[in-house]
């Protein structure tokens, strides 16, 4: 032992240097950052939608929404939303039972096909069932099942649009309810036992009413996504004329361009409107009543006994319909030349995917655009959340708070609400450059960064609640300023976060179809859309080819992504049991 | 090295008073002790002289130079401060070498000064062998040596350590007390160590601030803390101590002693010189100064109640005549023949008037 003391200079002499911070100043320009691409455009559509003329104006509001079209158009939002919601817990809350505390063969496997859907953009799986009734359907005309020519279609109805929402949304229950199954510990379950509780004695009163905030916190979410999800409503409901508050704001910017902007705005409020009641709605309901319990320990599993067969046939039966029928005969329809030719070998080709990837330059222009955009956002976005996240997690206060709400708006309102409000607020030139970002990829890239800080603020919000703060505090002893410790200490010990947060940031982007169905244009498009485009203009096969191309990309990130699961925090990747 | 004084320190946490009119000088090279039960604002004040927490009113003083006051406040990374956490906060993704390296870095230290110096620290800890050991692969007490080495190689004016060792068993305890105490008389450092655990800061401390309620309630030297109480808190709090009510304060024979009437029997007691003549006051003293008297002549009548054995003793529990309310107990050797109902003699070796108690 050596005394090292006495030999070491004195590199730091406390030196009375009282000054702002780098701190403040970051913490400003993240302030400035979120008031731009969320607080005012979503301000400027509430001040559009009140006042479009500068002036309060209320009866010109009401006028609008008491239209009988527009009150029919909510009704049908709700109606749909709801029922699709009911669906989606249904299936979300049984799934979810089954794989924790049922002992079903090929669990992993299983949970990777029950979420996959929620992977696939909607709008490319509303165009896969809509194949999959046609009359040329592979796995339907299998079984001598398929629709004859000419009949109408049953999924073009309230009907097909809330069994789609439902399945689509099953996952964002079955989430939830899982991670609430989890927590709850075996001994629960086991004191229940003892109590001479059956199977089901055990789910309906100890199981389900202790996973209750799970399970409305799952409802809310599916709720929130099945009012705003553009992509179902719009392939399904615009064609059997079922007007919802979501295709009437596509439909009015359609027909009367940025004209009909105070009117979309006043809609977008409604919208919104119902959206946050339902989220307070849902946040009371499941808050009710103490749920807390002792976490840890495995979940207590129950025997099938002799229902283990039926029920395990039953899983896997509901994979084959909402996968397989679906995704085959989307698959089909890209492998033949016009829409309605039965697939044989005669009729095979690749035509299709030629076309899409090299002869039809929009379709290679949007996959480009949309790559860059996403990329651009998701490395945006993990600088800027981590940097969010260490201020939220560890310096509270007023300013904080406000930026965090902000983001969790802009995330939780549908994204053709931020489509309006984005187009409202950079209409006009921006004042310093001069002219108007409206019909460029820069005003999709800030709606992106609005509408998915919050989705890549989720796992370094965990992160940080993982990470004992006393760390940081001993890297500022040792010296290291504000970006010292962050290089140094925090992005470090948050990467797998940041990770996780870039990775479903990418996923949820690069498909995305409802935040930039209002902002494309001719010069700047992005590939989810594109579906919807073709459809419309007749181009059945060819969607079809771009729908596959889209899932395919879906399943190689996902693979990508699961390469590294090891490393990324634990429930990172929702498709991983 | 510095000293530190702080100067009439308070601090509010949301309205609750953690810290209440502190003050505290710690001389250059001193080894303070922060003595206190669980709550009451030891962290805080660590947080504080860190820089951490900035306080509502009073200053923090390293060497007569204001370093923090409500207006203005010295950041924690201009301080130069060490701190050892009671969770060590080593970080997970650096190795040994790379934790203790780290300030040196910062520093703008070269890589292979850096790697010397880091190397001598750990050697001072004895660990220079697992310098390339990641955090994760080491033991309680192992971390905790690299933790004292990563303050130790910042070369810090003050090195502050809070409980550093609440998280290791007791074994461990001990020799790293060794180590600790070894470790201040080789550097000298200023430090202020924060402990829950008494016999921990007697063993260590030069000084020790025994706090309550965010207050200081006494500070000084360890055995002075023991003999000479300065109120009734103290008293209680340092080595189990017992607080008796006594009566009629009379001059003693010799000075700094006095003659009261405890339970009805006059003994002699220490009292600081300037004690005034009292109808009353109260006294602390500690449980082996009660003991069994010869003859009932020695000591007050009291009455047993039952008796624990100890092994080593037994524990006689009783009551004395004149306060039947109050239980007390001393401890007694095995041949002391008592058993409950007795009634028995009880003298009281040695005690101290408390000051603030009259
Ligand atoms: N950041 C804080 N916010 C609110 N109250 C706090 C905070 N830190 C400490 N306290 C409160 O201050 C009191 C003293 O805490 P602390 O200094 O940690 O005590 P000790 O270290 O002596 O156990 C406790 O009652 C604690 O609850
Ligand atoms: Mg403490």
């Amino acid at each position: 032992m050596t005394d090292i003391a006495a030999v070491m200079p004195r590199e730091r002499r406390p030196a009375p240097a009282f000054r702002l911070g780098p701190e403040t100043l970051t913490l400003g320009i993240l302030a400035i950052f979120v008031a731009t691409i969320s607080l005012a455009p979503l301000g400027r559509l509430a001040l559009t939608a009140i006042a479009p003329d500068g002036t309060l104006d209320l009866a010109g509001t009401w006028s609008v929404l008491a239209r009988p079209r527009v009150f029919t158009a909510a009704m049908n939002s709700l109606y749909v939303a709801l029922a699709s919601t009911l669906l989606a817990v249904v299936l979300g809350s049984v799934a979810a039972l089954l794989t924790v505390h049922g002992n079903i063969r090929f669990k992993a496997a299983w949970v990777f096909g029950f979420v996959l859907p929620l992977m696939i953009p909607p709008q490319v799986t509303a165009l896969a069932w809509v194949q999959a009734f046609s009359p040329t359907s592979p796995v339907l005309g299998l079984f001598g099942l398929a629709m004859t020519p000419g009949a109408r279609h049953p999924l073009f109805s309230a009907g097909g649009i809330i069994f789609l929402l439902g399945i689509y949304n099953a996952p964002l229950v079955f989430l939830t309810v899982r991670a609430a199954l989890r927590r709850l510990p075996a001994n629960l379950a086991e004191a229940a036992r003892a109590s001479g509780a059956g199977n089901l004695q055990l789910i309906f009163t100890v199981l389900l009413p202790l996973a209750r905030a799970g399970i409305f916190a799952g409802a809310a979410i599916a709720f929130v996504s099945a009012i705003g999800n553009f992509g179902i409503q719009a392939m399904l409901g615009i064609p059997a004329r079922f007007p919802t508050l979501i295709t009437l704001i596509y439909q009015q910017l359609n027909s009367y361009g940025p004209s009909g902007l105070s009117d979309m705005a006043a809609l977008s409020m409604l919208l919104s409107l119902i959206t946050v009641i339902a989220l307070g709605l849902s946040n009371w309901l499941g808050g009710r009543g103490d749920v807390r319990v002792e976490e840890g320990g495995r979940p207590a599993e129950i025997g099938l006994g002799r229902w283990k067969m039926p029920v395990e046939a039953g899983a896997w039966l509901y994979l084959a319909a909402t996968l397989l029928l679906p995704l085959s005969a989307l698959f089909a329809t890209s492998l033949v030349k016009g829409f309605g030719q039965q697939l044989g070998w005669d009729t095979l080709t690749l035509t299709n995917y030629v076309n899409a990837l090299f002869h039809h330059a929009s379709i290679r222009d949007a996959f480009a655009t949309s790559l860059l955009l996403t990329v651009t956002a998701v490395l945006l976005l993990s600088v800027i959340s981590l940097v969010l996240a260490y201020f939220i997690s560890w310096k509270k206060g007023a300013l904080v708070r406000l930026i965090q709400m902000a983001a969790e708006l802009s995330y939780v309102l549908p994204g053709i609400v931020l489509g309006v409000a984005m187009i409202l607020f950079f209409l006009r030139p921006l004042p310093l450059v001069g002219f108007s970002i409206y019909g460029t990829v820069w005003i999709i890239l800030a709606a992106y960064l609005s509408n998915f800080l919050a989705l890549s603020l989720r796992p370094l919000l965990g992160g940080f609640s993982q990470i004992d703060r006393s760390l940081e505090d001993a890297a500022r002893v040792a010296g290291a300023g504000f970006f010292q410790r962050m290089r140094d200490i925090i992005l470090p010990m948050l990467a797998p976060a940041v990770i996780a947060g870039g990775i479903i940031v990418f996923m949820s982007a690069l498909n995305e179809i409802q935040v930039s169905i209002l902002l494309v244009s001719s010069s700047a498009r992005t590939i989810g859309p594109m579906i919807v485009f073709l459809e419309e203009g007749g181009s059945s096969t060819l969607a079809a080819a771009v729908g596959c191309l889209m899932i395919l990309i879906v399943l190689a990130l996902m693979g990508i992504a699961s390469l590294f699961a090891g490393r990324l925090p634990k429930g990172a990747l929702p498709w991983r049991d | 090295m510095v000293s530190i004084a702080l100067k009439r320190i308070t601090k509010d946490f949301a309205k609750k008073r953690v810290l209440d009119d502190v003050s505290l000088q710690v001389e250059n090279g001193e080894f303070v002790a922060i003595l206190g039960p669980s709550g009451c604002g030891k962290t805080t004040m660590l947080r504080l002289i860190a820089g951490f927490e900035q306080m509502n009113s009073g200053t923090i003083h390293f060497n007569d130079e204001i370093i923090a006051s409500p207006e203005k406040n010295l950041p924690p990374e201009k301080r130069n401060v060490g701190i050892v956490f009671q969770n060590y906060a080593l970080w997970p993704h650096m190795n040994v070498e790379q934790n203790v390296g780290y300030a040196l870095k910062i520093a703008g230290v070269s890589s292979d000064e850096r790697r010397r110096r880091s190397l001598d620290a750990l050697a001072t800890v004895a660990m220079e062998n697992f310098a390339g050991r990641a955090p994760a692969d080491l033991s309680g007490g192992q971390r905790q040596r690299v933790a004292l080495a990563r303050c130790l190689a910042a070369n810090p004016s003050v090195m502050l350590l809070d409980e550093p060792l609440a998280n290791l068993d007791v074994h461990l305890r001990a020799s790293m007390e060794r180590e600790f105490s070894d470790f201040h008389r080789r550097t000298r450092a200023t430090m202020i160590y924060i402990t829950h655990d008494q016999s921990e800061a007697m063993a260590l401390a030069d000084r020790i601030a025994v706090m309550d309620g965010g207050r200081v309630m006494q500070f000084a030297r360890p055995h002075e803390l023991y003999r000479e109480p300065r109120n009734e808190m103290v008293a209680r709090f340092i080595g189990n101590g017992l607080v008796l009510p006594v009566a009629d304060l009379q001059r003693g024979r010799a000075d700094g002693t006095v003659n009261v009437d405890i339970f009805g029997h006059r003994s002699e007691v220490r009292a600081r010189k300037d004690q005034a003549r009292l109808a009353g006051a109260s006294i602390g003293v500690h449980p082996d100064d009660l003991k069994l008297a010869d003859s009932p002549a020695e000591g007050f009548a009291a009455e047993v109640e039952r008796i624990t054995y100890r092994g080593s003793h037994v524990q006689v529990h009783f009551r004395p005549r004149h306060a039947p309310d109050l239980s007390l107990s001393l401890h007694a050797s095995h041949d002391r023949r008592v058993s409950a109902g007795d009634t028995i003699s009880v003298c009281v070796g040695d005690g101290w008037v408390i000051p603030e108690a009259a």
